[in-house]
């Protein structure tokens, strides 16, 4: 008889057994040790019919192809540029990769990008061996100056962002900041000095309460809390999620935080 | 890898901090717990904010030096730890720790916070010696003053252990009631100058924007013990002059904490 | 058969008072506290991050590479120096070799995962007290771990076999051994074991057998530690 082991959303640690029997299938973070299935990780978990699956709640960045991140320029080399990517592996930017404009043969690569600039890129080739290619001729990408970059656990990432951007048109629309989240965990903050604090509060308070019910919520209370930024012309859509399709949430909160005025 | 040294630094200009303290504003929490390893004749765990600081006093007898036959003598090492911060590795003390231990030592020894003649057995023959090590658990920066409070407090509720004048064998596992000759209590403040702005107990992000630096040891009293300036960046006179204002005001702060915890 | 009440009254097999909490250190990846009797140790995650220098790099998997440092105040006679003495350098060697079964690092080519610990204060089983805190700090971290690794040393006192010697039992005067012992959770399999002493092999696989039973209470307080930080979290 297969049975499961555990609750939904329960939290399991490493060698943790999750379900018996041949019924079940190993989901991610998860394998099969005879008739059980074992965590591989500390992580909670996720049933999807037959599939049982771990999910982090810690934990390293794996670079993905087309993931946008924040890192830093470290190196300059004879075709571009070295970039922490805030894992244990440089990436490589290339000067055909950086700028649209024809860069001359020997000109100086610091005057596009200087060692300790900070850059949104995207990942456009990861070998197995985790070499990593970038570029940033994409809109959105580019080099970013002034603001502040904080760094969160990168599972959270997701939750920051919120449902098709939810979460962070929400912080966007209450603070007037200009936000980017990297995939890396690494997230940019750009506004007035307070407003800059109050966002970044409210981004390390999602990273603590992640797993609770009714984030959007307490997100929303905190800010209308503590926020003092008035919205006058509605802000820019500039985001950098996933998923394009903000405008209807943005224009829903914004036209909350006017009733609240 | 982060630093955010220039938004620091146009904040600093503006009197503001990343963090939205005050200049002159410490993190919380402070705490100051004592007897966290009881294998030390005295030890103290210091908080600051995310920093946080061990310290332990360990006593031993040795023979004094010759040209202080009559008196004991101190010794301060810190540790900055690779466990406490990813900027720190493996292997001997690198001149951050030296520079660390080097302030605090001078603080306390200069001040002649230990009365030395006290700790001495059999004049050139048998003294106590003294040993302040520091150890870093977590480096959110400002160590200076969490590594001289953690000293100072450790030295505060250290106890000499049992000691057989007769055998000459000190048996550790017996604490004695009776402390340690302290004649003054001497603690280091560090101002930082950043974009022109005088400000303390800076965050790691913050030590990195830093033109320059100033600790202070002071004790009770006001007198200053110990003076380093660390920055590549000169300060004037008057500016000196507003730091010790600062550092005094600072220490006077940071002592009621600790007047708390040990009596 | 002489020692028959232990120093501090404990039963035979069982261990001193235990205490565990996970991520304790903000700057690491992932850490935790452990306590038994009166031996502390911190132990510190730092990576998957750049391994320099390049030659130890191993282009198939990440590696995991262990520091063990006892605070020079933390021994029970006087101050110990500072700095990786040899018997530091062989426990981590130890420790490595004891985590590595569960580990896997094979998504994390060429890194390092470091692990570093501290020691506050001793008394006795400070390997075992550092390989059961590292692993709750790895697993802290998000390292992909098969299983949990839970260590506790058994040793004979006098002809009893006991579990969790403290140091007076290690210093008892006559015939003593020490037996560290590190287990995988499912398989109960040994990935440490150290001996030094005297002891006939019946006694060791005894000693061994005992192990098997007591590291489960380890097991249990490395667990709750994990769970504890992020059931919090969740509520």
């Amino acid at each position: 008889m297969s049975k499961i082991l555990v609750k939904e959303k329960s939290i399991v640690t490493p060698g943790e057994v999750l379900a018996e029997g041949m019924d079940y299938l190993p989901g991610q973070h998860t394998y099969r040790q005879g008739e059980k299935i074992l965590s591989e990780v500390l992580g909670f978990v996720t049933l999807s019919g037959r599939a049982i699956k771990a999910n982090p709640l810690s934990g390293p960045y794996r670079p993905k192809v087309r993931d946008k991140i924040i890192g830093k320029v470290v190196d300059i080399t004879f075709s571009g540029w070295r970039v922490n990517t805030n894992t244990a592996y440089l990436a490589m930017l290339n000067i055909k990769d950086a700028s649209t404009r024809f860069v001359r043969k020997g000109e100086d690569l610091s005057k596009i990008l200087a060692i300790g600039d900070f850059v949104v890129v995207k990942l456009t080739n990861v070998t197995s061996q985790n070499l990593i290619d970038l570029t940033m001729k994409e809109p959105g990408l580019r080099k970013i100056a002034g603001g502040r970059i904080i760094k969160i656990n990168h599972q959270k990432v997701p939750r920051v962002i919120g449902r098709e951007g939810s979460m962070i048109t929400l912080i966007k629309n209450k603070t007037g900041c200009e936000i980017t989240v990297g995939q890396n965990g690494l997230v940019w903050i750009k506004g007035t000095p307070e407003e800059e604090l109050v966002t970044e509060q409210a981004i390390k308070l999602i990273e603590e309460k992640a797993h609770e019910g009714g984030l959007t919520e307490k997100i929303d209370v905190f800010l209308t809390k503590n926020s003092k930024y008035k919205p006058q012309t509605p802000t820019p859509t500039k985001t950098f999620t996933k998923t394009p399709t903000k405008t209807f949430a943005q224009t829903q909160n914004t036209t909350q935080t006017k009733t609240e005025n | 890898m982060i630093e955010n040294k220039q938004t620091i630094s146009e904040l600093a200009s503006k009197n503001k901090r990343l963090d939205g303290r005050g200049l002159e504003e410490y993190r919380q929490p402070i705490t100051i717990e004592t007897d966290i390893s009881r294998t030390a004749e005295g030890s103290v765990r210091v908080q600051i904010g995310q920093t946080v600081v061990l310290a332990g006093v360990k006593l031993s007898i040795e023979k004094p030096y010759n040209d202080t036959p009559d008196q004991g003598g101190i010794m301060i090492n810190a540790e900055l730890t690779p466990m406490s911060s990813p900027e720190y590795e493996r292997g001997p003390p690198g001149i951050k720790a030296i520079e660390l231990s080097r302030v605090i030592d001078r603080g306390i020894r200069e001040a002649k916070a230990i009365d030395m003649k006290k700790l001495c057995l059999e004049p050139g023959e048998k003294a106590w010696f003294v040993i302040i090590d520091i150890i870093t658990i977590n480096d959110d920066g400002n160590l200076f003053d969490a590594g001289g409070l953690a000293a100072l407090a450790a030295l505060k509720c250290a106890k000499f252990p049992e000691y057989d004048p007769e055998t000459g064998v000190v048996d550790y596992k017996i604490k004695t009631k009776e402390s340690l000759p302290l004649l003054k209590e001497p603690l280091p403040i560090t101002v930082y100058k950043i974009n022109n702005a005088l400000l303390v107990d800076p965050t790691s992000q913050e030590e990195k924007a830093y033109d320059a630096r100033l600790t202070i040891a002071s004790d009770t009293n006001g007198t200053i013990s110990a003076i380093q300036k660390g920055g590549n960046t000169p300060l004037s006179i008057a500016e000196i002059s507003n730091i010790a204002d600062l550092a005094l005001k600072k220490a006077k702060f940071l002592r009621e904490y600790l007047d708390k915890v040990i009596k | 058969m002489v020692y028959k009440t232990r120093n501090d009254g404990r039963k035979i097999d069982e261990l001193r008072p235990m205490e565990a909490k996970a991520g304790v250190i903000p700057n690491a990846d992932g850490s935790a506290y452990f306590k038994i009797g009166k031996t502390t140790a911190f132990a510190a995650v730092y990576g998957p991050r750049e391994l320099h220098p390049r030659f130890l790099q191993n282009p198939k998997t990440g590696i995991l590479r262990c520091s063990y440092s006892m605070m020079p105040f933390s021994g029970s006679g006087e101050r110990i120096r500072p700095g990786h003495s040899r018997r530091a350098q062989e426990i981590a060697l130890v420790m490595t070799a004891s985590l590595n079964p569960v580990v896997d690092l094979t998504a994390f080519p060429n890194s390092v995962v470091d692990i570093f610990i501290e020691l506050p204060q001793t008394d006795a089983g400070t390997r075992c007290a550092a390989i059961s805190a590292a692993a709750i700090a790895l697993a802290d971290a998000g390292i992909p771990m098969k299983d949990m690794i839970s260590s506790v040393a058994i040793g004979q006192v006098d002809g009893t076999v006991v579990a969790d010697l403290d140091y007076s039992e290690e210093s008892y005067p006559a015939i003593v051994s020490d037996i560290p012992i590190a287990m995988l959770h499912n398989s109960k399999e040994i990935s440490l074991l150290q001996m030094d002493g005297e002891i006939s092999k019946e006694d060791l696989i005894k000693a061994m057998e005992m192990a098997k039973v007591a590291i489960e209470q380890v097991y249990k307080v490395q667990v709750q530690a994990l769970k504890e930080k992020y059931q919090k979290v969740k509520q």
